[in-house]
């Protein structure tokens, strides 16, 4: 069942691409298969809640769908779930509903969008339910190839270069990983891929200049995708010029992949070079967090300012991993309230900040810019654009009551156990998203109404109810998480080795 | 009576060989009897000939491994591996020849010499003596001098067949010269009789001849420092046979290079750091070529050099591990499929070469800017295709005998390639087109798409090649 929510998907993607161009009948046609597109990115989705329905929180791999691929070199197709995957995965899937649903100028070239959109939901639940390293591998960079496609297209400004600059980074980004991979591998006895199986080993001892410098490999090609300051500047020109579903999946489901990579990889195979580098990856994180809301903050650019609160929240969640992954003992309940905060924000932020590229997506279809002081006055204009927007906005800054929060406390209530120093200066990040946030709103929805606005469209009903969805998740999250919060707990209970 | 049934049985292990012998003969008598318009027969009859070696060969796979003919040539799984890998372009090279050169009066007698060509690659491949390794390196190389050449009346094609000829010439009297000393070395011509005869302490005559047969190698597969010729053949020479020369002769040099260097003394010709180098230099040079070419077919040339510089890898790492066997097969395999495909493309859309005129292909001819794009993406080393995999194995046994710094090299000279291949594949898909698009006829479209569909589909179903390259074995003795 966890191959059809990968495959399905695909399939469907191949078929799509062999399909006639519409006819004559262009926008008919194009909605058409707009709603086809969107059933078959549901199918995944609803799986994955069947599964979610029978998970048992057993703490280990479950419901494993395993063949031998490639049994010679121990390289196997094994998918299976736990407690850090499936929300992950289930927060992909509905990302890709809403994303696919969504309205965007699609340029008469209709069938190749969706094909690569429903192909890259494919690949990138089944990068989330993998459980051989090779699988892993060979889905990340698939991801790669297909977000180029669809930002260099689909995209506006300077598309073909931003879309350039992010394949060429992020795939620089994936062979250290691929070398690091073939060291783990290399080390294994017998060689394998498998994931459980390494975990289960934990072939390499810290401290040799090897295991070193398979950790530095593994970090570099996690931080680039991540990302973590200072190899970012790939992620604000493909954000800001790929077209509004693009970057919605580009931030909320592509930059998982870094974090998750840190987590399932980096840390349960490695844990004792993780812990040896922990602090300075903390300090890392800080200086991401500070930097991503401060430049936002100086951002006119809609589009750029949301991107760098991605820098900023990203570093949350490795502020929370790099406390999780400390070996102090007597913290584990610190260390596992960390790593459930870092997982819980990487849902959060998933379904926020996708919600919020979104809105940007729609805002560029009518006001035809990102620069912010263009709009203003439109909250009696679009009043549900306003409040999805603010909603979305309140769970970035991490209001009470919203995803954002519960993601947020918990990872500096962790880390101020772990790093004191590092949780008080990142809650100065905080203070400045918050800032950043209140500024945003104020300057698209408040003020006067400029003329040209006068007859500014709200949001149509698909875009209202794909934003309501995510906004809905977002409340509930915030209100009443225990549901999502007793999975995440089921893995990083015993990660942390709590007893 | 012993001795006749031996005879009887090293003729048998060379049935594919006389099979293409004959065939290359039967092409060469119908050419010169058949009239203009039933040319086409050569093609037919070549084809044929070589599906009849193609299935000799699979019929060879179970059988026993061996030295045979006296201990100069080998059949063991490696050489027949490399046989259907030959035997398999050669039948796309074909498929592509044919409407290429309807035109050419004379084309039946190029299948001859086609024939003769893959014949020359496949006696490399298995050659575990010097003295048939030099016949087969002069039958591959004479060949490909005159192939390269054959559109007469164009001087590109003559430019680029003199170019081929004269490092072809220099090489090979390199090559020459250091068999001489090889032989007055350890006093046998057989790779057996150098293991056991070359002197273990090493010393400087043996360093000479190692360098000398290595660089005379470097010329047959392209690689650093003779591979000023590959470029040139790719641009200029006809667009079928700069596929063939670029991806055929090719496949026996490696084996042959692979077999030479396991008959050297380990230690002491110092050849593992030596291939080491010229494969840095290889790759290096062959990517930083590309970056400023606009021209398709020579950027495809460069991107040739390249790619056996990263092939060079697997024999950085023979001996040493268990690997190196099946990643180089592998290599060889993924590098030939996709280099036809890519090769098919510019054959297929008539010989197109400036960049320029790609731009918006992808509209009017889909399925070849797929092809197109699924080559350059097996070169650049994405999954599934076959081309990830190769590198994959690459990087392993690179790390694998503590060769980590040139699997850095190779990682950092990947991601400098993709600049150029995505900056014919961009335009293609992103931009519109200037006009419409002919292509060329069937039988080169067919190929193509083929070769990308190889090139997909060994990517994902990987097991059974290798399982099949693990079992190989590469006998010098």
């Amino acid at each position: 069942m966890l191959s059809a929510a990968i495959f399905i998907p695909i399939i469907a993607a191949i078929v799509f691409a062999f399909l006639p161009r519409p006819g004559a009948g262009g926008p008919v046609t194009e909605r058409r298969l707009q709603g086809i597109a969107t059933a078959i990115a549901a199918v995944p989705l609803i799986l994955l809640v069947v599964a979610w329905l029978n998970f048992e929180s057993t703490g280990g791999f479950e419901q494993v769908e395993a063949f031998d691929w490639i049994p010679t070199l121990g390289i196997g197709y094994r998918v299976g779930i736990d407690g850090l995957s499936l929300p992950l995965a289930a927060m992909t899937a509905l990302l890709f509903v809403v994303s696919i649903a969504f309205p965007v100028d699609l340029r008469g070239r209709a069938i190749p969008y969706f094909a690569l959109m429903l192909f890259l939901e494919g690949v990138s639940i089944g990068l989330f339910l993998a459980l051989d390293l090779f699988l892993f591998f060979v889905f990340w960079d698939v991801s790669l190839v297909a977000m180029y496609f669809l930002i260099g297209a689909w995209g506006h400004g300077d598309a073909q270069r931003s879309a350039l600059k992010f394949f060429i980074y992020t795939f620089a980004g994936s062979l250290p990983l691929l070398l690091a991979i073939l060291g783990l591998y290399l080390v294994t006895e017998p060689r394998t891929f498998d994931m459980a199986e390494i975990i289960r080993q934990q072939p390499l001892a810290s401290g040799t200049l090897y295991a070193t410098m398979v950790f530095a490999g593994f970090f570099v090609g996690f931080a680039i995708k991540t990302p973590l300051v200072p190899v970012h500047t790939w992620l604000p020109p493909a954000h800001v010029d790929a077209p509004g579903p693009a970057s919605a999946i580009l931030a909320g489901v592509l930059l998982k992949m870094g974090t998750y990579g840190f987590v399932r990889i980096l840390m349960s195979m490695m844990p004792d070079t993780w812990a040896q580098f922990a602090l300075p990856i903390g300090i890392l994180a800080v200086i991401a967090i500070l930097y991503g809301s401060l430049v936002a903050l100086a951002q006119t650019n809609l589009k750029r300012l949301i991107a760098y609160t991605s820098v900023n929240h990203m570093g949350y969640v490795v502020l929370g991993l790099a406390a999780a992954g400390t070996v102090v003992t007597g913290q584990e309940a610190a260390r596992a309230i960390a790593l459930t905060g870092a997982t819980v924000e990487m849902v959060a932020h998933g379904l926020i900040t996708g919600g919020l590229f979104l809105i940007s997506g729609a805002m560029l279809a009518r006001g035809g810019t990102y620069e912010m002081d263009e709009y203003g006055g439109l909250l009696n204009r679009t009043r549900s654009l306003t409040g999805l927007t603010a909603i979305l906005a309140f769970a970035s800054l991490g209001l009470p009551g919203l995803a954002g929060f519960v993601a947020e406390v918990q990872v500096f209530v962790g880390t101020l156990a772990i790093y004191p120093a590092l949780a008080a200066v990142g809650l100065l990040g905080i203070v400045v998203t918050a800032a950043l946030f209140l500024r945003m709103l104020q300057r698209l929805f408040l003020g006067p109404l400029p003329e040209r606005w006068l007859r500014f469209p709200d949001l149509s009903r698909v875009e209202a109810s794909a934003l309501g969805l995510l906004a809905f998740f977002v409340i509930l999250i915030g209100v009443a998480p225990a549901w999502l919060l007793d999975v995440v707990d089921s893995f990083a209970g015993p990660f942390v080795g709590r007893p | 009576m012993t001795d006749q049934v031996g005879m009887v049985a090293m003729v048998g292990d060379v049935l594919p060989e006389l099979v293409l012998v004959a065939g290359g003969v039967l092409v060469l008598l119908y050419a010169l009897i058949a009239p203009l318009r039933l040319q086409l027969g050569a093609a037919v009859l070549a084809l044929g000939a070589t599906i009849v070696a193609l299935a000799l060969s699979v019929a060879m796979l179970a059988g026993p491994e061996s030295l045979t003919f006296f201990d100069t040539y080998a059949r063991d799984r490696s050489a027949i591996w490399a046989k259907l890998i030959v035997l398999a372009a050669t039948v796309a090279v074909i498929g592509l020849s044919v409407p290429w050169f309807r035109k050419d009066p004379r084309h039946g007698e190029y299948y001859t010499l086609l024939l003769y060509s893959s014949l020359g690659a496949i006696l490399l491949a298995g050659a575990t003596d010097l003295k048939e390794f030099i016949a087969a390196m002069l039958v591959s190389s004479a060949t490909g001098f005159v192939l390269a050449a054959y559109h007469r009346r164009s001087s590109p094609s003559a430019e680029a067949a003199i170019k081929y000829y004269l490092i072809g010439a220099l090489s090979n009297s390199a090559l020459l010269i250091g068999v001489a000393y090889l032989f007055g070395l350890a006093g046998s011509t057989t790779l057996a009789g150098l293991a056991a005869g070359l002197p273990e302490e090493g010393g400087p005559a043996l360093v000479v001849g190692v360098a000398l047969v290595v660089t005379g190698l470097s010329f047959k597969v392209g690689a650093v420092p003779a591979h000023a010729w590959v470029p040139d053949v790719a641009q200029g020479a006809p667009a079928p046979v700069a596929a063939f020369l670029t991806t055929v002769p090719k496949v026996g040099g490696f084996l042959f290079l692979a077999r030479f260097v396991l008959a050297l003394p380990p230690e002491a010709a110092g050849w593992q750091p030596l291939v080491a180098i010229l494969a840095t230099a290889t790759m290096t040079l062959g990517n930083l070529a590309c970056l400023w070419q606009v021209d398709v077919r020579r950027l495809l040339g460069w991107s040739a050099v390249s790619q056996t510089g990263y092939g060079l890898m697997a024999i950085v790492a023979l001996g040493s591990s268990d690997l190196a066997v099946p990643s180089l097969l592998f290599f060889l395999m993924a590098y030939v499929s996709s280099n036809l495909a890519a090769f098919g493309v510019v054959v297929e859309l008539r010989g197109r070469t400036a960049l320029a005129d790609y731009a918006g292909i992808a509209q009017e001819r889909p399925a070849l800017t797929g092809a197109l794009a699924i080559s350059f993406l097996s070169f650049i080393g994405v999954p599934p295709l076959n081309g990830f995999f190769a590198k994959l194995l690459l990087f392993a046994v690179a790390i694998q005998v503590g060769y980590g710094w040139l699997a850095i090299v190779a990682a950092v000279n990947t991601v400098i390639s993709i600049f150029y291949y995505v900056r014919v594949l961009a335009p293609s898909y992103f931009d519109r087109a200037a006009g419409p698009v002919p292509v060329l006829g069937r039988s080169a479209g067919w190929a193509t798409v083929v070769s990308a569909i190889v090139v997909i589909v060994t990517g994902i179903v990987v097991e059974p090649f290798v399982r099949a390259f693990a079992e190989s074995g590469l006998l010098i003795r």
